[in-house]
């Protein structure tokens, strides 16, 4: 059968940032009444590339044909009346306005400038009606959830003729009866010719419902599959950049070590970020979480350091009972989380190094307790030297340290509190090779000395090379706890995030 | 869809909860005082409060548009006072005195106009904006005239002792009827216009609405001047009340329209209310003050008192049912 013209073609699309090619030269295309996939790892380029179809950003380079004309969009709105709506993660919608009104607004139906409010309703009703969703489109948005929400803001869309309709996440913030509803209405609009973009962290989900995936990778075009023609370790090697075969096995893998059950999860989970999920931490043992991101990591690492409120389960220290409910109580228990997030939820940038080192330990002791100014000298000197800290100077304000002697700091906050339990959720991102070398050899020594560590990468080698265990995580379920030994590789890892399954 | 139960009403949309709690409150009020005075269960006495706050509604009447924007609009106040003055100073020279009202409703969209061009251009805060505003339009008053100029243009002492017969004893001054007209062509505008519409979806989400390609700058400086028209207008009314043009006229007016809408259940977040709650707002503030002036022996800032009790309530009241819906 031969394929439909293409109404949507991308040629030779660039795009630069200050310092960064985001784009480099891909080549993309939309077919009528295909759901498209859009693959990459995080960073790989595609919310760049929706930006650019979308006027978010211009083009550099390349050319962009909507229809077989050759167009070039000021703005999303300019894009919107070309026929290419863009339904985001986050509903941007007026949940104060009536469904109805959140349809049409903008376009309400008039009769000398007076709007038709029974006509716009009976109009709404007729359009969720066939997306088969019955609801009073009178009712405030705000009394809905948000995968109705989700599909009202599709139906704005697709009202507004589109052709190409491009779905950025919509399906991280729901559950999975949520999820097959928006499917259904996804193939409806299929079925109309309508050409969808999809974008999802979820494997599977991308391979229950696109026809054709598009995978980038460090902003270039890295190939189009159909998604029947390639496999999901296919897949996940393309993102990540590697031939499966071509992973080699990695050398000075911890030794294996006996200690007590320090952490013992039982059935934590929260509704929306992680399926419940069952965990033991020995004492002196590295845990590895692996996963593609999105994949609930950082989720279950909130949930120990009780940043978040678990919806279920327990977790027992030292065999102990003890409610996480808030980081204060994982603090008194010896437990600390460095976030991945270190800029906007650890550090305070306009403090100096002492004052950062120092937070933590001073928020344990509370505030009426100062502690002595020669106290602190002596703590944050020793942890400089420690971890090597440079500039070696403590009044240095944070914001002019390098990332990786940020992240140094961090960790030196939290290890001054002695925890037997640290988290670490990305802790070599973005930093440089050197730096990132000290603090994987800082973990190890730390778990030789007896500290638990739970060690969140999305670099697979990291992983193998600290951990003990890794848990391996899919969307937001732990699908596998493997020991660390030498059947282990990064190739078999890869199968097990890639399959759903330990091999 | 969300919906309360009320006692012996059934159960009613969440969002018209905020307007009936406050006309159950103007009900309650009038009966307690018909029952407690003489003279005072009559219909005159809730045309009496029309007409002593006939300016103070239009006035809330353009404070509604802003705050349901999300903004908020401290210069009404001294624009009232500056309408005043301006136009008892030319009618003084012997100006038409309708060519003055032009001139001064003019002048009112004009600084309206200028405040919202400031906080959408400049991205400044309306509080800060209007502030100036308040502050800017005040000092003019005193540069015409640091005294009380009294009016005797025969057009508008005619304004002010017009009564207009409803039949039964009952009359409303002319003010009434435009301030009654104000409302019903802004309560028009708020529901069956796409402009109406994008004042709501830009208090809903500014963000929201812009994705969804509103035009949200021109709605908000278009809500600034209309309030600012709205002033000049309140202010023209308030010098046919007054018969003087003053510096000190209207002083703290802004905190009665904002207390006024607040009181109607209009969100100061913007995005939710009606007019008709703004207009039983102004209602609740004048009764107090008729009530007050009934009891005879309580000073009248007992009226300020029972206005700042309310506020909390009402303040109190938002707080539970914007914490419900988020859930």
């Amino acid at each position: 059968m031969a394929e439909p013209a293409p109404v949507l073609r991308m040629r030779g699309i660039g795009k630069e940032f200050p310092g960064v090619k985001a784009l480099d030269g891909v080549d993309f295309r939309l077919l009528p009444g295909e759901v498209h996939a859009l693959m990459g790892e995080n960073g790989a380029g595609k919310s760049t590339l929706i930006k650019v179809l979308t006027g978010v950003y211009e083009i550099d380079a390349g050319t962009i044909e909507l229809g077989g004309r050759q167009v070039a969009f000021a703005s999303p709105l300019a894009a919107q009346h070309a026929g290419i709506s863009t339904v985001y993660q986050e509903v941007n919608l007026c949940t104060n306005l009536s469904v109805a009104e959140n349809i049409f607004i903008g376009r309400e139906p008039r009769r000398f400038g007076r709007i038709q409010w029974g006509e716009m309703r009976r109009r709404a009703d007729e359009l969720l009606g066939r997306l088969e969703i019955d609801i009073d489109v009178s009712a405030a948005l705000s009394s809905y959830s948000l995968a109705i929400q989700q599909m009202v803001a599709i139906a704005r869309a697709v009202d507004i003729d589109a052709q190409v309709l491009i779905l950025d996440e919509p399906t991280s913030s729901l559950d999975a009866s949520e999820v097959a509803q928006l499917f259904r209405v996804m193939r409806q609009l299929k079925e109309q010719g309508i050409a969808i973009l999809f974008v999802s962290h979820f494997l599977d989900q991308i391979y229950e419902i696109a026809d054709r995936m598009t995978i980038l990778r460090n902003g270039k075009l890295v190939g189009e599959h159909l998604t029947s023609e390639l496999s999901q370790v296919e897949l996940v090697g393309k993102m990540i950049g590697r031939e499966l075969a071509e992973l080699e096995q990695l050398e000075g893998r911890p030794p294996a070590r006996e200690g007590a059950p320090l952490v013992e999860a039982v059935d934590l989970g929260r509704t929306g970020a992680i399926e419940p999920f069952t965990l033991t931490i020995h004492e002196g043992e590295v845990v590895g979480l692996a996963g593609l991101l999105g994949s609930g990591r950082t989720e279950a690492a909130r949930l120990l350091f009780g940043a978040d409120h678990a919806g279920s389960g327990s977790v027992k220290i030292g065999g102990e009972q003890v409610g996480l409910r808030t980081p204060r109580a994982a603090i008194r228990n010896k437990i600390a989380f460095c976030s991945e997030n270190r800029r906007a939820e650890g550090l305070i940038p306009e403090l100096t190094v002492r004052e950062n080192i120092i937070l933590a330990l001073q928020a344990a002791r509370g505030w009426t307790r100062p502690i002595p100014r020669r106290k602190q000298d002596e703590l944050v000197d020793k942890y400089i030297t420690a971890l090597n800290i440079r500039p070696a100077n403590p009044d240095q304000l944070i914001r002019n340290l390098s990332g990786g002697n940020q992240q140094k700091v961090m960790l030196a906050r939290w290890l001054i509190l002695e925890p037997r339990l640290l988290i670490l959720d990305e802790p070599t991102r973005g930093i440089d090779v050197g730096a990132k070398a000290e603090i994987q050899r800082l973990v190890a020594e730390l778990s030789d000395g007896g500290m638990a560590v739970l060690f969140i990468s999305a670099e697979l080698e990291e992983v193998l090379r600290l951990s003990h265990k890794v848990g391996v995580l899919r969307d937001r379920r732990l699908i596998a706890e493997i020991d660390n030994d030498e059947g282990l590789t990064t190739d078999a890892l890869t199968e097990t995030i890639a399959s759903g399954a330990a091999t | 869809m969300t919906t309360a139960t009320i006692p012996g009403v059934g159960r009613v949309p969440r969002k018209y909860v905020p307007v009936l709690v406050t006309a159950v409150l103007f009900l309650v009020m009038f009966a307690a005082g018909g029952i407690r005075y003489e003279d005072f269960a009559t219909g005159q006495i809730i045309l009496n409060v029309f007409i002593d706050n006939a300016f103070l509604l239009v006035v809330a009447v353009g404070m509604t548009f802003v705050i349901l924007t999300g903004g908020i609009d401290l210069s009404v106040g001294s624009v009232v006072a500056l309408s005043t003055m301006v136009a008892a100073t030319l009618l003084k020279h012997g100006w038409s005195p309708w060519l003055v009202i032009l001139i001064v409703l003019l002048i009112g969209a004009v600084l309206g106009l200028g405040m919202g061009a400031i906080i959408h251009y400049f991205e400044i805060q309306p509080f800060i904006v209007t502030l100036a505003g308040m502050f800017l339009a005040r000092g003019l008053c005193f540069t015409i005239d640091t005294e009380s100029i009294s009016i005797d243009n025969s057009t508008f002492v005619g304004f002010a002792q017009t009564r207009i017969d409803l039949g039964g004893e009952m009359w409303v001054s002319p003010s009434v009827l435009i301030a009654v007209a104000v409302v019903l062509v802004a309560a028009y505008i708020l529901h069956y216009t796409r402009f109406g519409r994008n004042v709501y979806a830009t208090g809903g989400s500014e963000q929201s609405a812009l994705l969804m390609g509103l035009p949200v700058g021109r709605t908000k400086i278009a809500v600034y001047t209309i309030s600012g028209f709205c002033s000049a207008l309140g202010g023209m009314l308030l010098s046919f009340y007054m018969l003087s043009g003053y510096g000190l006229h209207a002083v703290g007016m802004e905190l009665d329209a904002i207390a006024a809408v607040v009181i109607g259940g209009t969100l100061l977040t913007g995005g939710t209310g009606f007019l008709l709650g703004t207009v039983l707002g102004v209602l609740v503030l004048g009764l107090i003050q008729t009530i007050i002036s009934f009891e005879g022996t309580l000073s009248s800032w007992w009226t300020r008192i029972f206005i700042g009790l309310l506020l909390f309530v009402f303040i109190l009241l938002q707080r539970l049912f914007s914490a419900r819906s988020r859930q």
